[in-house]
């Protein structure tokens, strides 16, 4: 293996599922625990150490005792300040113990701006956490009602500033646009006021209608409908240039920065980096080998404590699909694509057309890259799909 | 019980011609002709209760699924008269009942002595009906006017059997009254057929001739010919002529369908059965066609054999283009069978590679397509029907236009193109709303009868090319299903007509291309190009779609360009499903053809080359 790994920590806990969302998570009635989660925190916090220990065992079973370093840890969910900070710590600690936590690793932890206290967000600075993301979402009420989201938006001011104040000096807040009953106008005062906000990143998602979800099942009844997707385009074109204009850069299609301050953990997800993910459902990709965990808390408890493998399959990469994945996810970055990377060199024509079309970048294709302009990115899945087939 | 054991009654080569009544069925799909049949089969007991299936005489899938005759049958049925108490033999000739068949209908007619006409009497007379009663009537047939289902709660005996009286001059009380379905009144139509056919005249002493009204391919016995002889009789191993031709076949057996083939010493005057020869392929055993012997040839054939001409053509391209060699091999077999189906290979610069296929009509067109995809297992698009056209171009040069890519540049002289006299009965509360689409098709009045109180019998004709454009469904709709549509080809006409192109991006799809009146032009470039930007999904760019007659564009329309064709998220559990999703996507693009820049998806050409109802459902594919 080579010598880096990242560490990606599945908190699948929330107060109440959002209508939008079909990540592995969930509440308290539907694991039938007490609703403030009390007694949670520990006893899943300590099958997630076991988890670490088993990783460290898998990952130097062939008698490597080369040093594997940890450059960043993602506490995602879920939300995971629903953990008790000093649980958090003990993930950091154990990954500390096991690997070797790199100088300045970049530490984040996901949360809801609702649930942070002055108090919490220093017990997480304790804790050994050095970013923090809120999901803000949105600035409008209706949008936030829309979405079945619960804070208040004022919320999000104190969040930010009470972590700033706390000595986070990475500060991230997630934006959803495109949700139904969302004008164009309450898009542009929701990236407004995100940027009058003392923060370093940005992550903007327009809403994707999942399958499964309350949302999903809305829309296809025919009771919610979506903005057409040529508002949602014009809806990221202007959050690029306010962004853009505000000194935040895009270094990934949905994430803007500051300089410097990108996200080293999900970068490592763009460049095929390795990481493991703990928790139930969590992902991992070790030098081709992509693997997942069952998905039930329980399953997982259960296969935890009796010292078992959590996984719940596997898959490696033949090197086409590591090829195709290459151009799936490095098309999106602000690096691009070198051409000298494309598993077809037949594609340059219809490249070429991109790109006097204006949806690639000019300079970057005299250059033998492939960057995408706005209006490329919006239209990303399409080349990707003219490159590979 | 009048039946006759079969072992006891007459034998083939051996019934006299006073014994013999040859007869067939008139009727319209649904009026129960097939149920009549069955139940013939079972009064005179050939076919045993236990061996009896629903439209036992229909061979094929098709027939039965869609209640429809294709390929005609004759099957002898033995029957003691209940009126003399003598034995006769009944032929049933059966016809195939649709308008696309008129030749063989009237091959058949002509191997019979009279017709039984079977009217549903809740629905009466169909247009179809009441022209291949004509024919019969030409022929000079006898017919027996006869009402069906009147075990049904709608049936309306009266009113029909005034109608069926006025139609052929009879008393309303002859019509006799039948129920295939429970039998009520069938022994009796048995006596009636004997009562009033006559019996078949020849000379049996004259040179062999033997009518051919119908031959089907067998894949283990090759071509089987079905005829009715006139003259003289046809015995195992004669050495038999076909007149159109001039060649020799050795009849290597004869028999009769009873209804299953049975072995014959041949068949006499006035008999039908089959004659098996070894060949391969049904165009050498031409329905029409008089059989005769070889070493004793009759100096002339049977009146009124017609080669077979295609009216309609349409080009046949596989959906995947790897499935062309099978689509000639599927083609290869049909014709064995169809001597009316001609086909060669095409070439779209849209659809690839295909065939020009010529068909009698529309039902022959489309019982075509369904038999390839189903026998075949192949997915097919067809293009649009056309009819054919005679175009003199500007330095007089002829050419015979099957395909709308023929159609010549430049200065056009003169087109002519083929016209049909049409018959539609209806309900005369839609007099009005049939006047009126047949006005807007080009059609000129040439009569109106009515049959009854409430129904009339309207005649126009018609050029063909608006009939191949989907008037029946529209006559359909517009008259709620009651109107019934006949139609005979009458000749040419010259017409003012344009060949309309569909440009995508400027570049022409010759899959789309039409020949067209004149005025009807902008309406057909305003429907095409419409239908193309519902069908077509965006792009990266814009795309215009263009409707023109030469250099000179009629309609437009364009497709914006996509804008947005991205998942926003894509986080480490989000790869494989992302990857997965995107290699699905490539079976997707498989299935686009590509016009220059532009994809199209496949369904996008089926729906615009079909009609309206059938765009909603490309729609959704397109979307998936």
């Amino acid at each position: 293996m080579s010598s880096e790994l990242s560490f990606y920590v599945h908190i699948p806990y929330c107060a109440r599922r959002c209508g939008y969302c079909d990540f592995n998570t969930y509440t308290p009635s539907e694991l039938s625990i007490s609703s403030d989660l009390s007694g949670v925190s520990r006893t899943y916090i300590d099958q997630l150490i076991k988890e670490i220990e088993f990783a460290h065992r898998t990952l130097t079973q062939d008698g490597s005792h080369s040093p594997i370093t940890v450059p960043t840890i993602f506490f995602g969910g879920g939300t995971p300040t629903l953990m008790e900070p000093t649980d958090l710590g003990r993930v950091i600690s154990a990954i500390g113990n096991h690997f070797d936590l790199a100088n300045g690793a970049e530490i984040t932890t996901e949360a809801n701006p609702d649930t942070v206290t002055p108090a919490t967000l220093e017990a997480l600075r304790e804790a050994g956490i050095n970013r923090i993301s809120f999901g803000m979402q949105s600035a409008a009420t209706h949008v936030l009602a829309a979405l079945d989201r619960t804070h208040k938006p004022e919320n999000v001011e104190r969040a930010v500033v009470g972590a700033r104040a706390a000595g986070f000096d990475e500060v991230s807040v997630d934006l959803i646009y495109g949700a139904p009953g969302e004008s164009l106008s309450d898009w542009e005062a929701t990236v407004d006021s995100a940027l009058a906000l003392p923060i370093t990143h940005i992550s903007a998602y327009a809403l994707i209608v999942e399958d499964g979800t309350k949302l999903g099942a809305q829309v296809k009844r025919g009771e919610v409908v979506m903005p057409d997707d040529d508002e949602t385009a014009d809806k990221y074109l202007l959050a690029d240039e306010k962004f853009t204009g505000a000194g935040f850069d895009w270094y990934e299609l949905s994430n803007w920065s500051k300089p410097g301050s990108h996200c080293r953990h999900n970068m490592a997800y763009w460049n095929g980096s390795n990481w493991w993910g703990v928790g139930p459902g969590a992902h991992s990709h070790v030098d081709g080998r992509r693997f997942w965990n069952v998905k039930h808390p329980r399953a997982y408890g259960e296969r935890i404590n009796a010292g078992a493998d959590p996984k719940a399959d596997e898959e490696f990469l033949d090197a086409q699909a590591r090829a195709s994945e290459n151009v799936m996810l490095r098309i999106r970055l602000r690096e691009g694509l070198r051409i000298l990377d494309l598993p077809q060199s037949d594609r340059l024509d219809e490249l070429e057309d991109y790109a006097r079309a204006g949806f690639i970048d000019q300079e970057s294709w005299r250059e033998n890259r492939i960057v995408l302009t706005r209006t490329g990115r919006l239209i990303a899945d399409r080349i990707v799909r003219s490159i590979l087939f | 019980m009048p039946a006759i054991p079969l072992a006891n009654a007459p034998q083939p080569a051996a019934t006299s011609p006073a014994q013999i009544r040859n007869f067939c069925i008139i009727a319209h799909i649904d009026h129960g002709k097939s149920t009549l049949a069955d139940r013939m089969l079972g009064i005179t007991e050939v076919v045993e209760q236990r061996n009896m299936r629903a439209q036992y005489l229909d061979r094929m899938d098709i027939e039965r699924e869609r209640g429809i005759t294709i390929k005609s049958q004759a099957v002898r049925l033995p029957w003691r008269s209940g009126i003399d108490g003598q034995e006769y033999i009944l032929n049933m000739i059966d016809t195939p009942g649709h308008v696309d068949f008129t030749y063989e209908v009237s091959r058949s007619l002509a191997a019979c002595e009279g017709a039984v006409l079977l009217v549903d009497c809740a629905q009466g007379i169909e247009a179809q009906t009441l022209a291949n009663l004509y024919l019969a009537m030409e022929n000079n047939l006898t017919i027996i006017p006869v009402l069906n289902k009147i075990d049904l709660p709608a049936a309306q005996p009266e009113k029909f059997a005034e109608e069926l009286s006025k139609l052929i001059g009879c008393k309303p009380e002859e019509v006799l009254r039948v129920s295939g379905k429970t039998g009520v009144g069938v022994e009796e139509l048995l006596d009636q057929i004997v009562a009033q056919i006559p019996a078949p005249v020849g000379d049996a002493t004259a040179p062999t001739r033997a009518l051919i009204f119908d031959s089907v391919y067998d894949s283990y016995r090759g071509v089987v010919t079905y005829v009715r002889v006139v003259d003289g009789k046809l015995t195992p191993r004669d050495q038999i002529q076909m007149f159109s031709t001039g060649v020799r076949h050795e009849a290597l057996e004869v028999g009769v369908i009873s209804p299953e083939p049975v072995v014959s010493k041949g068949l006499g005057v006035g008999e039908v059965g089959y004659v098996i020869t070894g060949v391969k392929d049904v165009r050498q055993s031409r329905v029409g066609d008089t059989i005769t012997m070889y070493n004793n040839p009759a100096k002339q054939a049977l009146a009124g054999y017609k080669d077979p001409r295609p009216m309609v053509f349409s080009g046949l391209f596989p959906l995947d283009g790897a499935d062309f060699p099978l689509l000639r091999e599927a083609l290869d077999k049909l014709q064995l069978n169809d001597a009316a189906l001609v086909y060669e290979p095409e070439s779209s610069a849209a659809l690839g590679f295909g065939f020009r296929c010529g068909f009698l009509g529309l039902l022959h067109m489309e019982i075509v397509r369904e038999r390839l995809e189903r026998e075949s297992n192949l997915s097919l698009i067809s293009t649009a029907p056309n009819v054919v056209y005679n175009v003199t171009s500007g330095d007089g040069k002829e050419i015979v236009v099957t395909n709308p890519s023929e159609y010549p540049d430049g200065k056009i002289e003169k087109v002519e193109e083929p016209i049909v006299r049409a018959t539609v009965l209806a309900p005369s509360e839609f007099i009005g709303t049939i006047m009126e689409l047949c006005q807007e098709r080009r059609g000129v009045l040439l009569g109106m009868d009515y049959l009854s109180e409430d129904r009339v019998e309207i005649r126009y004709t018609l050029p063909l090319a608006e009939i191949v454009f989907d008037f029946f469904d529209q006559l359909k709709s517009r008259t709620r299903g009651y109107a019934s549509l006949d139609y005979e080809p009458v000749g040419v006409a010259e017409a003012d007509l344009v060949k309309v192109d569909i440009l995508l991006q400027g570049e022409k799809v010759d899959a789309f291309s039409a020949i067209v009146h004149k005025d009807k032009a902008y309406a057909y470039g305003t429907m095409m190009t419409g239908k193309l930007r519902e069908l077509i999904p965006r792009q990266q760019f814009e795309i215009p779609i263009q409707a023109a007659i030469g250099g000179r564009i009629i309609a437009r329309e364009s497709i914006r360009a996509i804008r947005k064709d991205v998942l926003a998220k894509c986080y480490g559990g989000d790869i494989s499903r992302k990857r997965k999703l995107l290699e699905k996507q490539k079976e997707g693009k498989k299935r686009m053809k590509m016009v220059g820049r532009v994809e199209v998806p496949q369904e996008a050409f089926v729906a615009a080359l079909t009609t309206d109802a059938d765009i909603d459902k490309a729609k959704a594919k397109a979307k998936e």
